[in-house]
């Protein structure tokens, strides 16, 4: 098992590290920060859909194997999201924190990105195994955020398109499927609990 | 290409110029893709030989002109611009080129001619981003610009840049240069030419108003809604050395061209 796992915790650096090599032999292109801000966001989604991914597969495979990788996708989508927000701080900002709080006061998309980023950090936090004893029930409750912060990465995606809503259609739509998928379990269970 | 004439000011700037490849593989041009690198992948398929340009409207002279035709009656030259995106980055950029006013007189506006509009080929057999399914511009793309603009001495007719014949991905093969506006007013691969006297549609500003206006002079007083434009990533720009900039009104150009829009709010017409 740790062998797997090892696998699959390497496997989810490689974007990072192909980030790293790409930006160290110069390949970002000449707008390297910004193409930094892009790839990092969208590794950032791909992992959250990833993770909210999971529970489905279980479901349909019926194998509860795949559980044990939910907790680390999960935080590798708290790492490629920060990776996100540190370079948009860095390379769109400038670290000012006037140009900041205007950023966040007068553009939606902005708020909605960083509000996703905060929401991640309980979650980040209370990831092991000791904080989700500790929670008992409300820890599952808490980590149902991930839910709105999937909606609100996709509306913050969404919000960005110029003018061909293509790759955020994509995204949003699998995120939908992800989330339809859980609606219709739970409304199987409640019918199956009823008498009949 | 004829070498570089010293010319008014404004023709040349002495700040450091983007390398030729960051020029040529950094592009905006939706027709060919919405990322950056779309068009240098993909603007090969387009054929620029034969090429001809269509003039109409308020005009003595209409008619479809080979394009050899028109560089044959003007003087190309080397111009060193700024070139400011709407997206906050920038690039200087040697372009070989012919002023606008040079074309406008040979075809004799009437005084009717109050604006003038452009269009870019429409061919998407061969332009694949005007195949797609999912993009929201309804192409052919299309710009203009007020007589007095496309008269002044700085807006440019470009056919290369770096002394070589302009890469198709920049707009081969004629493309409009107007340095003191935000890129996508320098409309690429023209093939019409309109003499108007009402101000004609742009495809910004069909597509969004409130943020793209049909002026769309480089001003760091008027934000676009979802980013600022106080600033600006001059290219290359790289991640251990980031090249922020302040944006100048008019990118630097205001001794030249601000008596336009003398007595205009540039907050309004923006």
């Amino acid at each position: 098992m740790a062998l797997k796992k090892t696998i699959v915790f390497i496997f989810c650096l490689i974007p990072a590290v192909a980030l790293i090599y790409f930006a160290v032999s110069g390949q970002l292109g000449p707008d390297a920060g910004k193409e930094l801000v892009l790839e990092t966001g969208e590794w950032g989604l791909r992992f959250l859909l990833l993770t909210l991914a999971i529970t489905p597969i279980r479901t349909l495979t019926k194998s509860p194997a795949i559980l044990r990788y939910r907790r680390m996708i999960g935080l590798y989508t708290w790492f490629y999201a920060s990776l996100h927000l540190f370079a948009v701080l860095t390379y769109l900002l400038g670290w000012s924190w006037p140009i900041f709080v205007e950023e966040f006061a007068e553009r939606p998309y902005m708020a909605l990105g960083i509000i996703a980023w905060v929401l991640m950090v309980p979650l980040g936090i209370t990831s092991n195994n000791w904080a989700q004893r500790k929670l008992k029930r409300s820890w599952k409750t808490l980590h149902q955020l991930t839910y709105l912060i999937g909606v609100l990465a996709c509306a913050h995606f969404i919000w960005l398109v110029r003018s061909d809503f293509g790759e955020a259609l994509l995204y949003s739509a699998i995120l939908a499927a992800l989330l339809a998928f859980r609606v219709v379990i739970k409304f199987q269970r409640t019918a199956a609990l009823k008498p009949s | 290409y004829a070498k570089a004439k010293q010319g008014p000011e404004g023709f040349y700037t002495d700040e450091t110029l983007t390398p030729y490849d960051d020029v040529a593989s950094y592009n905006n041009f939706y027709e060919f893709g919405t990322g950056k690198g779309d068009p240098a992948k993909n603007a090969h398929a387009l054929t620029t030989d034969p090429w001809s340009i269509t003039i109409e409207g308020e005009v003595e002279k209409p008619g479809t002109y080979p394009l050899e035709d028109i560089l044959s009656k003007v003087d190309l030259e080397e111009r060193i611009y700024r070139l400011r995106c709407v997206e906050a980055w920038s690039m200087v950029v040697p372009w070989i080129g012919f002023s606008l006013a040079d074309l406008i007189k040979q075809m004799q506006p009437t005084s009717k001619a109050k604006y003038i509009a452009f269009e870019t080929l429409y061919r998407p057999k061969e332009m694949k981003g005007q195949r797609s399914r999912t993009s929201t511009i309804d192409y052919p793309y299309v710009e203009g610009l007020r007589m007095d603009e496309a008269m002044h001495p700085l807006t440019l007719m470009s056919v290369g840049l770096y002394g070589k014949v302009l890469p198709n991905q920049n707009g081969a093969p004629i493309r409009l240069v107007v340095p003191w506006k935000y890129g996508f007013k320098s409309i690429k691969s023209i093939v019409k030419i309109k003499f108007l006297e009402k101000e004609p549609p742009t495809t910004w500003n069909l597509l969004q108003a409130s943020e793209y206006g049909f002026y769309a002079n480089v001003n760091p007083d008027v934000d676009h809604p979802r980013w600022s434009q106080k600033s600006e990533r001059r290219l290359p720009s790289g991640l251990f050395s980031p090249n922020r900039i302040l944006t100048e009104p008019f990118n630097g150009y205001g001794e030249q061209v601000a008596s336009l829009y003398t007595g205009m709010d540039l907050r309004k017409y923006y």
